[in-house]
């Protein structure tokens, strides 16, 4: 008897010890990519960074260009695809009681939420690229935009469910038509998760790669064409840390310390803003 | 006079809600045209290799630029090995992160942790692969690999997949860093079911006696096993799509090799070396129809995650 009891007790620390320890396996990842980051990082991280092109390769210069292209295409994809996706997600949240198209675009939506991204890239090459017969900013942003509209459209119908149908209620009983309800009540209740989850689209996209690789692709010099390939600071990374050159390994790791922390910086926030807000209610 | 106004009014406000009722519903349409495109152009663009090679493609290990000779079976198993391995580390550690931020962990600490869990999702996949080929490779390869190689490499029937050239990017070296991105997706998934768990059923066996560890894996585990299920299902679809992190450390060959320390290929990593580079049509069309398939897996195994993920929560709101 006092054995089995034994046994339970012992079997009971090893499993939580071995939960502890899987906890502590996790956030090791979490800091040693962090100080990885900041070690090689850092030092890299000069002014020159944020004047200088991208230089050729074994000199010097900065990822000035690179910065500058990625914030085009994160902003274009971000204004391209979160009116959709709104307008979307509202869909699906307000009319989508009855009939098949809300529970088969919802699937189909949080499908496309964890589609490879790499295949983004492949459709956007054959249904822009190959026609225009040049990698460009546009197709870069495309490509993001098409991200970023499952996230949206995943977290604006999330949000609106949340407003309770009270507010619905009151607003139709003082006559108000349905869109005025739905644009003036419900979204505007919700406002503060919507952004929430743009936020997080932004995020997501601002590090992606792949769907850059056959869009953007990318250039070495200064351009703000949005018609011309246009450097980005994903594609650039990959292409300077895949290089023997020390100089541009170095630049690749001042590029992947902006990245990694405006987006971490950005998840937190997004966290932060929509628990005050949630807690305001 | 007024009363005609107030009509007219009406019939506006009327007809801007069906305006605005049918734009949201386009919009809400436009997901599926999305997903009926890609599927579209991926097999119109790989319509010249799957004429030429037809159904061959798939179990052809050749891949011969410069013969024009293409087969996915290389990138497919590549694929298949990595997130299979990738999913047996994370699966029990994501396990024991649920349970800790379940029923361990301080309240205080449980929010900043699960944030902390989280941000490894939100680190971009190309970061893993600098730090995978920089930092975590070599240092694999001086002390991991010699002794996987001197210890296990010399066991009966598992040994052949652990000997080879200890280089530290491999097979081996990709499925640990994606175990690493899929961690954080398969654990919070993984927490948020276990804390739908009624309380009532836990208490009850803690009140018969179990222990924690008891009450996790006779009560927490059974009542959620659907939803883990589906938390696991997600994670392989994250695997599997993995294209930055994978490319930088697997090695890109084209071999087919017994051993995990050997460098080898998976489909997306195929991809994002070669698509820019290649040349012919038949070539664009081989990496195209890879791409093809890549998406139908995931959308396999992500409609898997879905249905089983839905099905728990149905359950969920009749119970209550």
């Amino acid at each position: 008897m006092l054995n089995l009891y034994t046994r339970r007790r012992f079997t009971n620390a090893l499993g939580l010890t071995v939960s502890v320890l899987a906890m502590a396996f996790g956030l090791f990842w979490l800091c040693w990519i962090l100080w990885t980051l900041l070690d090689h990082g850092l030092p890299a991280l000069t002014s020159d960074v944020f004047t200088k092109m991208t230089p050729p390769p074994g000199s010097s210069g900065g990822l000035w260009n690179a910065i500058f292209g990625s914030l085009m295409m994160t902003v274009g994809g971000t204004l391209l695809g979160t009116p959709i996706g709104i307008l979307a997600g509202t869909y699906l949240a307000e009319f989508g009681e009855r009939g098949w198209l809300a529970p088969v675009t919802r699937f189909i939506n949080d499908i496309l939420l964890s589609a490879p991204s790499i295949v983004i890239g492949l459709f956007v090459y054959e249904v822009y690229v190959v026609h225009v017969k040049h990698f460009s900013g546009w197709a870069g942003t495309l490509a993001l935009a098409i991200i970023v509209i499952p996230i949206v459209i995943r977290t604006t119908e999330n949000m609106l469910r949340l407003v309770p149908s009270t507010l619905r209620e009151a607003a139709a009983a003082l006559g108000a038509p349905q869109w005025k309800i739905i644009n003036f009540v419900t979204l505007r209740a919700a406002r503060a998760g919507i952004i929430t989850g743009v936020m997080l689209a932004i995020a997501r996209i601002s590090g992606e790669t792949a769907p850059l690789l056959f869009t953007s692709l990318n250039n070495q010099f200064w351009s703000s064409d949005m018609d011309q390939p246009m450097a980005n600071l994903p594609v650039v990374i990959f292409q300077f840390a895949m290089s023997p050159y020390e100089d541009w390994q170095s630049l690749a790791w001042a590029g992947a310390l902006l990245i990694t922390f405006s987006v971490l910086t950005l998840n937190i926030l997004a966290r932060v803003l929509f628990r005050q807000n949630a807690s305001s209610h | 006079m007024p009363m005609l106004l107030h009509e007219a009014s009406l019939k506006r406000q009327s007809i801007f809600d069906a305006l605005f009722r049918n734009l949201t519903r386009i919009a809400a349409f436009g997901v599926l045209i999305l997903l009926a495109a890609i599927i579209t152009s991926l097999v119109l663009g790989s319509m010249p290799a799957i004429k030429t090679f037809g159904f061959g493609f798939l179990i052809s290990p050749e891949w011969d630029p410069v013969n024009d000779q293409f087969g996915a079976l290389i990138p497919i198993v590549g694929t298949l090995i990595t997130s299979f391995i990738a999913l047996l580390i994370a699966i029990p550690v994501s396990f024991g992160i649920a349970i800790f931020l379940t029923e361990l962990s301080p309240r205080v600490l449980r929010r900043p942790l699960g944030v902390a869990i989280e941000l490894l999702a939100g680190i971009p996949s190309i970061i893993y692969g600098m730090w995978g080929l920089f930092v975590f490779a070599p240092l694999f390869a001086d002390h991991v690999e010699p002794w996987l190689n001197e210890h296990v490499g010399t066991l009966p029937y598992i040994g052949p997949f652990f000997s080879g050239p200890p280089m530290g990017i491999g097979i081996l070296t990709a499925s640990i860093i994606l175990a690493i991105m899929v961690i954080p997706f398969i654990a919070s998934v993984m927490r948020d079911v276990f804390d739908v768990v009624p309380a009532m059923l836990k208490e009850s066996a803690y009140g018969l006696g179990s222990t924690t560890w008891e009450v996790m894996l006779h009560i927490v585990l059974p009542y959620t096993k659907i939803g883990v299920a589906g938390g696991i299902m997600l994670g392989l679809g994250r695997a599997l799509g993995e294209t930055m992190a994978v490319t930088f450390v697997i090695g890109n060959a084209h071999e087919l090799s017994k051993s995990l320390l050997n460098p080898g290929n998976s489909i997306s990593s195929a991809l994002a070396n070669e698509f820019t580079e290649a040349f012919g049509e038949l070539y664009t069309a081989s990496l195209i129809e890879l791409g093809l398939i890549l998406f139908f897996i995931t959308f396999v195994v992500l409609s898997i995650s879905r249905y089983m993920l839905y099905k728990l929560s149905k359950r969920e709101g009749k119970a209550a």
